[in-house]
């Protein structure tokens, strides 16, 4: 990979639109009890933002912004989140239980507990994919041959 | 579904031309091709979440395969034994045909599954969740289960990766 990045005309419109991106991967992820969409689609829209980032700029501007630290702490946040939200259900009924109030439908803040696993499972599907490909494309293979 | 026919066979030339390509990199840009395609069928039997899920997992493949091997000059296989490869191939294409022949009278025809519980998911759906889209009310409330086992592959795929990839404790 080049370690300087593309072109200007690339990080300029990188510049522009990678807002965008991650806006509209937060939309699909937020909106998945509505329409289509959801967290599995969400995690990776976000997941390509910081990839588009990576590949515009170079590695190093975009380990500044998100790391591999940061990427294992959502990972695991994503499945405890989820883990944990199916086990208070087991307080007050059985596993998986929606406790949440069904609220209006159609409205963002229905349908109970249901766009919380959206959001957990954005985290993890968003970090995890981010994470193997940075570990399979930056990372060299030792006894491989180096850069050429 | 004149148009959904076209797109299989659009996609089956790609698959080919993938098969057949010189180098790697049109042979990944081929499979690209395919995945598209497949995008835009979901998208014609309307299923627009697999469309989406569909197409993004697609455009991240690409990348990746695009990444690993564009400055690689891997083999590439032309062994001599043509004739013994051509007759395997159109063997197990009348084998599978065949097969698929009987198999495929028995399946149930287009939208009308053998499972009534889909019917019961449709129609009370909306009631028993509130979720308005009715695949992630199956998804993450009927069949939330499967989401929790989705969802731990996916975890030990990343440590699966990390540990056959990783720098330390490595030895020569």
């Amino acid at each position: 990979m080049n370690e300087k990045g593309m072109t200007l005309i690339v990080k300029t419109i990188t510049r522009l639109t990678v807002g965008l991106i991650i806006l509209f991967g937060i939309y699909i992820v937020s909106h998945g009890h509505l329409s289509p969409g959801g967290g599995f689609a969400g995690g990776v829209i976000i997941a390509l933002s910081f990839i588009h980032i990576m590949l515009a700029f170079g590695k190093e501007i975009a380990f500044k912004k998100v790391n591999q630290a940061i990427a294992s702490f959502f990972e695991s946040l994503g499945a405890i989140l989820f883990i944990t939200l199916a086990l208070i259900g087991i307080a007050s009924g059985y596993f998986f239980l929606n406790f949440l109030s069904k609220g209006e439908p159609f409205t963002l803040f229905s349908s109970g507990l249901i766009p919380l696993y959206n959001l957990a499972i954005c985290f993890k599907v968003g970090a995890g994919l981010f994470i193997i490909f940075i570990t399979l494309v930056l990372l060299k293979i030792p006894g491989e041959d180096s850069e050429k | 579904m004149l148009e959904l026919q076209i797109l299989l066979v659009f996609m089956i030339i790609g698959a080919m031309i993938a098969v057949k390509a010189k180098d790697l990199l049109s042979a990944v840009i081929a499979v690209g091709t395919v995945g598209l395609g497949l995008s835009i069928a979901f998208l014609i039997l309307k299923a627009p979440d697999l469309a989406i899920a569909q197409l993004v997992v697609e455009i991240l493949v690409i990348i990746i395969l695009i990444r690993a091997t564009i400055r690689k000059d891997l083999p590439f296989s032309t062994s001599g034994r043509w004739f013994f490869n051509t007759f395997v191939t159109f063997l197990f294409m009348i084998v599978f045909l065949g097969f698929g022949y009987y198999c495929m009278k028995d399946l149930p025809g287009f939208g009308e599954p053998i499972m009534k519980i889909s019917q019961r998911f449709v129609t009370e759906g909306l009631r028993q969740t509130g979720a308005a889209n009715m695949v992630t009310s199956v998804v993450l409330d009927y069949r939330v289960y499967d989401t929790l086992g989705e969802a731990t592959i996916l975890f030990t795929a990343v440590i699966g990766v990390l540990a056959v990839i990783r720098k330390v404790g490595r030895k020569r």
